[in-house]
């Protein structure tokens, strides 16, 4: 069948040139417009987050200072702390931010294949931020429940913001996942609709296979935290029993006769599990380009790569329950999630060894973007790790609610998804901007945030093991926790405000190059993915000048022997002597 | 859990699985290729739109279902009372069927260039739809003044929050089938309307297969 590319057909021509600075900055349909307009949401939130977590470690390290910081300010800091980063900052950046600026660019696309609806899921993503904020200025203030929102507890008079708290809470992330769903169709949809000539699946970077997949787990698994919102904000508003059960509160039994908290947790962590790797997979496939190109070599093991990036998102809808091991459960159940749960360990295990055998003899550059994509490894591997213990039901249940869980998560859903989306921005920002960043700073902002969020988290653990419970206001006097635990917490806060602070390092970097920085050229790292071949840096609308790009090859030839630069571009047609080499390869 | 839930999932990885067999094995390394052979699926963008829309909400319909099995079950909590289901249902089905029907016939007209006929089809479908989404409303008012109505029992919470989850999701139909109307009025772009027809027709016995499932469901229980 002759091809012609999507783009390029008569009846789907959707690129609306913009024509006023509204249209092309604010109601714009451009898909680098909307990537950073949900950057910018997301990062502002993410700082907000930060904040919130910031009180919490100054009330634990100094836990009679700070008379404005009430127990209930503090569950309210912690739920908001944890939903904020998870859903509002990570889901929205690494997809509506990286995956609505790279999928096109790294497609050959000209723009999202639905760019009207791409726009609105920004614009509903902001609504659900605008909720979710105004949550802090209700009566009673935002939902104190746990970013987990378990029932009964949530919505019954005891917890902070259970009159209107948890009803904002709810709310927004039901307009927050209609957003996603908008933007989820639309990067499903260009992925596997809008790739230019010559772009095979299996010739697609790394960094969109992430993203893609993550996507579709979103797709399937956000429908079970829309499932129980709506069911929750029903038994709170008009009092119908899906999970409140037979119920003494304040003294005074409640109308339900058995509803199932229970219920609630299996769809709570049924999106909750996936929820952990739709943020991971698209930092594992920024991570892997990453490596690939400041190592000038191509990623070891591409196609278990990709196979490991599929396997993954498919066993992360098998080991929900492993987050409810204190629950209770049927003992084979608790078998089976915590094989399931070890299983998925391989593919992941064998990506961490696919980007040390791809650094291996690599011709490795120090680039900032490369430090970040190193410290992900560490802290990944480290968060892992640490994750294999709590799979295993006899191990969880000790440690479950502890310091050891706030150490592990964070060490493998905090730090390491945060320190790919560093690199990212560091490595795609000479694109974005055209400006390259300051390197020094760069230097300074990786080494100050690893080692300063190691300080954190590395103590953590070991809490953890002492007994000391997450989730405290204060661990007031207690025999089983010693008192250089207090002394541990005192460091672990100073630590934190550091990392916090370091912070404004990244931020004055970015906002002084954006104007005064380096001019970049189109591909300063040498990279072969088609978003450094554009015409224009940073691209123009419709990306590509008046062709489209023709690819004849995978996004990893890097250092091939025999030619003159260390990295061929996918759209390099294979010339005589290069498909010897082909050959060559062909014959091991 | 639950086997037809285990069943289903079974059958979409096969499915998943043999798609992935074909494309995933290639070694993107080694081909020396011409672009010309390779490249996305020759489908309208909007029609694979459609179908990961259909993903996304079976997930969402099959939860809802899976919740409803659970809440059930007498090991999760025993406050369940079984309540007799409005006989409108019924009637209801049957509107939904024609409509169906009817979005059908609109599609073979437009297929067979015969205006009149898609005309009066659309027009036909659209108001059946219509109808059985006040049917449902009848439904609920009839369970409400019932003496079944107490909002506590959870046979209740569910029969109403199926139903409103299945009719929202024709009411976001119908605003698809108000443009697609619009379009086939004025018959200006010929190529565009004839997707939105399909796709609109696609839909609506998506719907209603989901609305038999749902129905089943409520009324074997
Ligand atoms: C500056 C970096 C950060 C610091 C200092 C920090 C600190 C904290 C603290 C003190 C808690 C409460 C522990 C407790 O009392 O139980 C917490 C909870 C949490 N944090 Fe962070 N955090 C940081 C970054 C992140 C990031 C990037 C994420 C993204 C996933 C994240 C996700 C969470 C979650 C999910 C919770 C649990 C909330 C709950 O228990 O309901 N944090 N964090
Ligand atoms: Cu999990």
């Amino acid at each position: 069948m002759a091809y012609v590319a999507i783009a390029d057909r008569d009846h789907e021509h959707h690129l609306h040139d913009p024509q006023t600075f509204i249209t092309k900055y604010i109601w714009s349909q451009d898909h680098k417009v909307i990537a950073i307009q949900y950057g910018i949401t997301a990062i502002s939130v993410g700082v907000l987050a930060m904040i919130l977590s910031a009180m919490m470690r100054l009330q634990l390290a100094f836990p009679d200072v700070f008379s404005f910081i009430t127990p209930n300010n503090y569950y309210q800091f912690v739920t908001m702390h944890g939903m904020i980063m998870v859903i509002y900052l990570l889901t929205a950046l690494f997809l509506g931010g990286f995956g609505n600026f790279l999928i096109p660019l790294m497609c050959g696309a000209r723009d999202m294949v639905f760019p009207y609806v791409n726009m609105l899921s920004f614009w509903v993503y902001l609504l659900s931020v605008i909720i979710l904020m105004a949550s802090f200025f209700v009566p009673g203030g935002p939902t104190g429940a746990g970013w987990t929102l378990y029932p009964p507890q949530s919505i019954l008079p005891g917890t902070p913001g259970t009159d209107w708290g948890i009803l904002f809470m709810l709310i927004s992330l039901a307009v927050f996942i209609v957003a996603f769903t908008m933007g989820g169709l639309n990067y499903v949809t260009t992925v596997l609709q809008a790739r230019c000539r010559g772009m095979t699946l299996m010739r697609m970077p790394l960094s969109v296979w992430g993203i893609f997949v993550a996507t579709i787990l979103g797709l399937l698994a956000f429908p079970a935290l829309l499932v129980s919102a709506v069911m929750m904000i029903l038994d709170k508003t008009i009092g119908t029993s899906f999970f409140i059960p037979a119920v003494l509160s304040m003294g005074e039994s409640l109308d339900h006769l058995g509803g199932s908290p229970i219920l609630f947790q299996h769809l709570f962590w049924f999106f909750g599990h996936p929820e952990v790797y739709i943020v991971a997979l698209p930092a594992f496939g920024i991570i892997s380009d990453l490596i690939s190109t400041h190592a000038r070599k191509n990623i070891f093991g591409y196609r278990m790569m990709v196979w490991a990036i599929v396997a993954i998102g498919a066993l992360s809808f098998v080991v929900w329950a492993h987050h409810m091991y204190v629950s209770g459960m049927n003992p084979y159940f608790g078998f089976f999630f915590a094989t399931t749960t070890l299983i998925i360990a391989i593919p992941t295990a064998i990506k961490v060894y696919n980007w040390v055998l791809t650094l291996w003899q690599g011709n490795i550059r120090f680039t900032v973007p490369m430090m970040f994509a190193i410290g992900f490894i560490f802290t990944f591997t480290h968060g892992g790790l640490t994750g294999l213990f709590l799979g295993n039901v006899t191990v969880d249940l000790p440690l479950s609610d502890t310091y050891f869980v706030v150490g592990h998560f964070h060490m493998v859903m905090g730090v390491s998804p945060v320190l790919a989306v560093f690199g990212a921005i560091y490595h795609w920002f000479p694109k974005i901007s055209g400006r390259m960043f300051n390197e020094t700073l760069g230097k300074w902002h990786f080494w100050l945030t690893f080692l300063g969020t190691y300080s954190i988290y590395l103590p953590m653990h070991y809490l953890g093991i002492l007994g000391v419970p997450r989730r405290y206001y204060a661990n007031g006097i207690t025999d089983f926790i010693p008192e250089s635990a207090q002394t541990m917490n005192v460091g672990i806060t100073i630590a934190a405000l550091l990392v916090a602070v370091v912070q404004i390092i990244f931020f004055v970097n970015i906002i002084w190059s954006l104007r005064n920085g380096k001019k970049a050229d189109s591909n300063p790292w040498g990279a072969t993915t088609l978003e450094w071949q554009t015409p224009d840096t940073p691209p123009k609308h419709g990306n590509w000048g008046p062709e489209l790009p023709v690819v004849y090859r995978w996004a990893y030839d890097y250092s091939v022997p025999g030619q003159s630069l260390d990295f061929i571009p996918q759209t390099e047609p294979h010339h005589g002597h290069d498909s010897v080499d082909d050959e060559d390869k062909d014959k091991k | 859990m639950h086997m037809s839930t285990l069943l289903i999932a079974l059958l979409t990885a096969v499915i998943i699985g043999v798609f992935l067999v074909r494309h995933l094995t290639a070694k993107p390394w080694l081909t020396v290729s011409q672009p010309d052979d390779i490249g996305p699926l020759q489908i309208p963008a909007l029609k694979v739109g459609l179908w990961a829309f259909f993903a996304c909400i079976t997930s969402l319909f099959a939860l809802f279902i899976t919740a409803y099995l659970m809440r059930m079950d007498p090991n999760h909590a025993s406050d369940w009372y079984t309540i007799s289901k409005p006989g409108i249902l019924w009637l209801n089905t049957g509107v939904l069927v024609i409509s169906s029907l009817a979005m059908q016939w609109a599609r073979n007209a437009e297929k067979s260039e015969n205006i009149g006929g898609l005309k009066t089809a659309l027009a036909v479908g659209g108001l059946f739809a219509l109808a059985f989404l006040g049917g449902q409303l009848i439904a609920w008012q009839q369970l409400k003044n019932s003496s079944y109505f107490d909002i506590a029992n959870p046979a209740v919470g569910f029969f109403y929050l199926l139903t409103a989850v299945h009719g929202l999701h024709l009411i976001g139909g119908m605003y698809v089938w108000g443009k697609t109307c619009f379009r086939t009025w004025r018959r200006t772009t010929i190529e565009k309307g004839r997707l939105s027809i399909e796709l609109c027709t696609v839909y609506w016995h998506y719907l209603l297969l989901v609305w038999f499932i749902l129905f089943g469901l409520l009324l074997s229980t």
